[in-house]
């Protein structure tokens, strides 16, 4: 599923929405959800799971042309947590 | 402050227009929509913020951190969140405004 299709989905459950509202909602919220990343803070959304930053401390890298090493900084990657009913619907639609 | 619902509910009724009721509904079903995907089976894929990806793994052993007792851990499916490009490099930037 894409971000369009997750717009056509939303639109059709929920219509009295105009689609131009939906598609503006879900890209806000995407936007929204990136920003509180970006800005260090965690997101948590009960039974979906949540986000947070992990730390990747710096190390020595190569530069694959030159093979010349080079101390690479260290950097925050998001990390996702899915939540317990996340992870059982997972595990049970595969049965 | 952690992002949570209420936040984005309130978001898209301040800067969208949509009621209360509207925007707490919305909300929910963005996250229900994408667990139904995710447990039919289908991969969720977000350009510029991240893909949603299913993994099935198989049977493997593990024990039982307390009593040490060896138990199998069965095969399940999992989903794993890989943060796109766009993310990624927003992300990175945090760890510069930290120094």
């Amino acid at each position: 599923m894409t971000k369009s299709e997750l717009i056509e989905i939303l639109s059709r459950k929920q219509s009295h929405l105009a689609q131009k509202d939906v598609e503006l909602a879900v890209k806000s919220l995407l936007e929204k959800m990136s920003q509180a990343l970006a800005g260090g803070d965690r997101i948590e959304v009960r039974g979906f799971g949540s986000f947070c930053l992990h730390f990747r401390p710096p190390r020595s890298g190569r530069n694959p042309k030159t093979g010349e090493s080079v101390l690479l900084d260290g950097k925050y990657v998001p990390h996702f947590k899915p939540g317990k009913e996340l992870r059982e619907r997972v595990n049970n639609g595969a049965k | 402050m952690a992002l949570t619902k209420a936040v984005m509910s309130e978001m898209l009724f301040e800067e969208l227009g949509l009621n209360k009721r509207e925007a707490k509904e919305l909300v929910e079903l963005f996250f229900e929509e994408i667990r139904q995907a995710l447990e039919m089976g289908d991969d969720v894929k977000f350009s510029g913020f991240g893909n949603f990806i299913l993994r099935t793994k198989n049977q493997r052993p593990g024990r039982n951190p307390k009593t040490g007792q060896e138990i199998p851990i069965s095969a399940r499916r999992v989903v794993t969140f890989r943060p796109g490009q766009k993310l990624k490099a927003r992300v990175e930037a945090y760890a510069g405004n930290q120094q």
